[in-house]
């Protein structure tokens, strides 16, 4: 591979990848957190909209969802977003939607009685939340949303198909110019296995720092 | 622009069938080969050799940490080169069914080692062969309880079928795509797309959410 390739489409390409995860990640995350504690919402209508909101995005297809973001809306509304901000829209939607159901499992896991103290102790709702249940509800949800963030960076690869230049799309060129495909592909396929060894490694340390909080171990259970 | 024209979609539903077809038979084949070289993988895990059990594992977990699209460039542009061809939608098929059959091979894992330790002893016992012991007594009671989470990867593997598109199969997105390019309305036939995927999914999951309460308690 010559080196130019290297310099002007691989390496930019990785550093897309990485802040097209990072950027969809923390959409992910907010939508999460938002959508999963609205379906332990007291209201109906509210736990209703949530969960119609977790059903439509978890039923649809990423990419379609993309593309759909991407060639509909800007139709619609008559203003278009730049792919790179259309892609992680959709990912952050669409992983979001997945986190939802993460943070709700977790937030149901947390022991009734801890909810009924929170009562007796005449805590508000949102300081239930805050103080009692999300502490911890937080640890539990980790090992998932590890997962979660290995399936977002593998979507990420879907972005190149609306020409956005990460390192999927860099593979793409760099085989119509040296019209050597194992090198190139096998080489981004190395890539994405070491940006997910990192990406895992870093959350089991995030796992351990937020057990930790807790006065718990990493391997479980109170001290 | 702004306007959504109706006709339109009567005007893609033919080529909407041909798509659905074309996305329903990944999603077979594709399923049918995960399920199996899931069930190699599985077994390949609990091979007493390292020679064979560490192979197994880093490439099912290469496989399962690297982007489905990347692989299917992969197979798609390298398999020529070492001098084999496969079309483009056996191609696709191949990819998602080798990708997925790392989860399934996960879940299959799962359902073995949930099996109670008194079954392996019994068919011990009974001084069953080890092949009798897979086939009669583990794998019918693994394979019972996993049943939906490979339910599950089913769906997961619909809404990645789109993916072919990367190299031009035909599917549902293909051919979404093909009728906004020749008439500039992208609008309704992705739309369509878009509500088919949620029209299959969303029934698909609630019949494995069911499936979970009676086989798993």
């Amino acid at each position: 591979m010559t080196s130019g390739l290297w310099q002007h489409w691989v390496l930019p390409g990785i550093w897309i990848t990485i802040q097209l995860t990072l950027y969809s990640a923390a959409l992910a995350v907010v939508v999460a957190f938002g959508i999963g504690m609205a379906r332990a919402h007291r209201s109906r209508v509210v736990r209703f909209l949530a969960g119609f909101y977790t059903e439509i995005f978890r039923g649809t297809s990423s990419l379609v969802l993309m593309f759909w973001i991407f060639f509909v809306l800007p139709n619609l509304f008559g203003w278009a977003l730049v792919p790179m901000w259309a892609a992680v829209l959709a990912l952050g939607l669409s992983y979001g939607a997945y986190g939802a159901e993460i943070v709700r499992g977790a937030l149901n896991a947390v022991a009734p009685a801890q909810r009924e103290a929170g009562v007796a102790l005449n805590f508000t709702p949102w300081q239930r939340m805050r103080l009692i249940l999300l502490p911890q509800a937080i640890p539990e949800m980790m090992p998932p949303f590890s997962n979660l963030l290995i399936e977002l960076l593998k979507g990420t690869a879907l972005v190149s198909l609306l020409g956005v230049g990460d390192v999927s799309f860099a593979a793409y060129l760099v085989r119509l110019a040296t019209q050597e495909s194992s090198k190139i592909y096998s080489v981004v396929l190395v890539i994405y296995f070491v940006i997910a060894f990192v990406l895992t490694r870093g959350m089991r340390a995030l796992e351990r720092k937020t057990r930790a909080n807790l006065g718990l171990t990493a391997t479980g259970g109170a001290r | 622009m702004n306007s959504w024209d109706w006709s339109a979609v009567a005007d893609f539903m033919p080529r909407f069938w041909d798509g659905l077809l074309t996305t329903l038979q990944i999603l077979v084949l594709g399923s049918v080969l995960s399920f199996t070289l899931g069930l190699v993988w599985a077994l390949g895990y609990r091979v007493k050799t390292r020679f064979v059990r560490w192979p197994v594992n880093f490439i099912t977990e290469f496989i399962r940490n690297t982007p489905l699209l990347v692989q299917l460039f992969f197979l798609f542009f390298v398999l020529p080169e070492w001098g084999i061809q496969f079309s483009a939608l056996t191609t696709g098929t191949v990819a998602i069914g080798v990708h997925y059959s790392t989860y399934t091979a996960q879940v299959y894992r799962a359902g073995i080692d949930a099996v109670p330790v008194g079954q392996w002893e019994a068919a011990t016992a009974l001084s069953l062969p080890r092949s009798r012991t897979w086939t009669a007594v583990i794998l019918p009671q693994a394979i019972r309880r996993v049943l939906p989470a490979l339910g599950n990867y089913v769906i997961a593997m619909l809404k990645d079928t789109p993916l072919v598109v990367a190299i031009s199969v035909l599917d549902l997105l293909g051919q979404a795509r093909l009728e906004g390019g020749m008439t500039f309305q992208y609008n309704e036939a992705l739309t369509v797309v878009g509500v088919a995927f949620i029209v299959i999914a969303y029934p698909a999951s609630l019949l494995v959410r069911a499936l979970e309460r009676r086989l798993v308690r």
